[in-house]
């Protein structure tokens, strides 16, 4: 008897208006639709983008070639080499790498950094046309640092309370 | 459209004054001139059908878009024109032929699905006496033209060669055929209740006391069978197996790319348009106004308007389905239309031929034969 009830009930195709109903509903509601380029969503001081290596405010670069970075780095997207520097001697990078094609940007480098030297930015938005632009250079990482310091720092205060 | 020029020429000054004087000035030039007429009848249907397929296409991408809780296009030109780009795009696209494919079917198919997508438009009232070709059996011409659609769609998958497009291809066959006979049952209803198979005969048989009349309430279950049965027919969701994006890519259509998948695309789109015509003639009077002969004023004249507001309707009601339905199991399709389908139309033809025997329905037509 159920059997046949519910055959009769399935041609009134209940269920099925409820389904027109429902997306009927959603076709008015607000869109949840962000409209990227004009409007971004906010953003965690701890974003993870593209690295920068910082300088101290007289100057001089924050990296002291202890490589712990490297040695950290899952993607083994980092590459030091290091050497005493000519003028005074002190140890430093004479090469500093990070293939972007490899890099997860887990931000392991930036934990393990002692002096805050490797940081990842909040920019997210780059892209590369020629091959080769995927690996950021030591000189390409410190000018990058050098455009966003402003911004890196006050992130970084920002964060420090919980960490 | 002589036999609408003959009819119209004294009440409409359209044809008075711009149609008919074209048509005389057409046949001083003898059989070129006819056939720049014949040319011109086939323009004045296809280019505004092409035309509704762009926008509906927007409509289409609009609705589901909300549906899912987006905006959908709103770029090119607010997003109205985004068909245009889209056809644009497609039309300079490389036309790529497989190599193992039928040389000659292979371009043929997409033609033989485009044209009687469009030769059926000839039979469509749009409004009284405006029809490019009022035949007495146009209902015939009509289940003769949209079941002539699946030879192109078979062709396509035959000549692609390749597995997916074949696959579609059979699966596109059994579903059509199946579902074309329930369309055919639920047709035989409206054709007994309307007594011809003149299409604005039929029209004119549901006029009387406004929608009361119309052969949607006394033909229900054949309304929902049609409808149901033309969604089936286009091989929209919730019956698009035949294309089955997420199993078989594109079915027939998958080796197709540039101008010759814009020929598929438009022929089914236009077949979507056609089956909500065909919805709104069989089933809501076509042109006629929901408050016919009640003596509203405005809302109770007739008029192509009112077939337009239909055909709208039922044209999103197919957008709808798809943005609210899963794709129907393949053994669940060849269920609903053998043993649920068949059964209901058979058994409501007896309804109807009772209804109309006893004189409830289509007392016009019957009437005046008898």
């Amino acid at each position: 008897m159920s059997k046949v009830v519910s055959y009769f009930k399935s041609l009134l195709l209940l269920e099925l208006l409820g389904g027109l109903w429902l997306t009927l509903k959603y076709l008015f509601r607000p869109k949840y639709t962000l409209m990227y380029p004009m409007e971004k969503t906010p953003q965690s001081p701890r974003f993870r983008g593209v690295h920068a290596l910082r300088r101290y405010p007289n100057g001089e670069e924050r990296c002291i070639a202890c490589k712990l970075c490297e040695a950290v780095c899952p993607a083994l997207a980092i590459t030091i080499e290091a050497g005493p520097r000519a003028d005074d001697g002190s140890r430093r990078t004479t090469r500093y790498e990070i293939d972007l094609f490899k890099c997860i940007f887990c931000g392991f480098c930036e934990e393990s950094c002692p002096t805050d030297s490797i940081v990842e930015t909040h920019v997210h938005e780059y892209h590369f046309d020629q091959r080769g632009q995927n690996i950021l250079t030591k000189p390409k990482l410190l000018a990058i640092g050098d455009r966003l310091e402003a911004e890196i720092a006050e992130r970084r205060a920002a964060d420090a309370p919980y960490r | 459209m002589s036999t609408m020029i003959h009819t119209l020429s004294s009440s409409n000054p359209l044809m008075q004054y711009a149609i008919e004087p074209l048509h005389a000035a057409l046949q001083s030039f003898g059989t070129l001139g006819l056939l720049a007429w014949i040319v011109l009848k086939v323009l004045a249907i296809a280019v505004p059908v092409i035309v509704t397929v762009a926008f509906y296409v927007v409509w289409e991408r609009k609705i589901i878009g909300w549906m899912h809780v987006r905006h959908g296009p709103m770029y090119v030109g607010w997003g109205v024109l985004q068909a245009f780009a889209d056809v644009f795009k497609l039309l300079f696209k490389e036309v790529v032929q497989p190599s193992v494919a039928h040389p000659v079917l292979y371009r043929l198919a997409p033609l033989l699905a485009l044209v009687p997508a469009f030769a059926a438009w000839a039979v469509i009232p749009f409004d009284a006496q405006v029809v490019l070709a009022n035949v007495n059996a146009g209902l015939l011409y009509l289940l003769a033209m949209t079941s002539l659609g699946i030879y192109g769609i078979i062709l396509a998958g035959w000549a692609s060669n390749s597995k997916y497009a074949f696959l579609g291809a059979m699966r596109a066959s059994a579903q059509m055929i199946s579902y074309e006979i329930a369309m055919g049952f639920a047709l035989v209803g409206v054709l007994i209740a309307a007594g011809s198979l003149n299409l604005s005969e039929i029209v004119m048989a549901q006029a009387g006391r406004g929608f009361l009349s119309w052969f949607f309430i006394p033909l229900l279950p054949l309304f929902v069978v049609y409808f149901v049965s033309g969604v089936a027919e286009t091989n929209r969701a919730p019956f698009d197996v035949v294309e089955g994006e997420s199993e078989i890519v594109a079915g027939h259509m998958v080796e197709y790319s540039g101008s010759q998948f814009a020929l598929f695309f438009l022929a089914e789109y236009a077949n979507m348009l056609l089956v909500s015509f065909l919805t709104s003639i069989f089933f809501l009077g076509g042109w006629l106004s929901p408050f016919h002969g009640w003596g509203i004023p405005l809302l109770s004249v007739d008029g192509w308007w009112w077939l337009l507001a239909k055909v709208f309707f039922f044209a999103t009601c197919f957008i709808w389905f798809r943005a609210a339905f899963p794709r129907y199991r393949y053994d669940q399709i060849m269920r609903l239309g053998w043993k649920v389908f068949i059964p209901i139309t058979i058994a409501w033809i007896f309804v109807t031929a009772m209804l109309v025997y006893f004189g409830v329905i289509g007392g016009n037509a019957m009437g005046a034969a008898a």
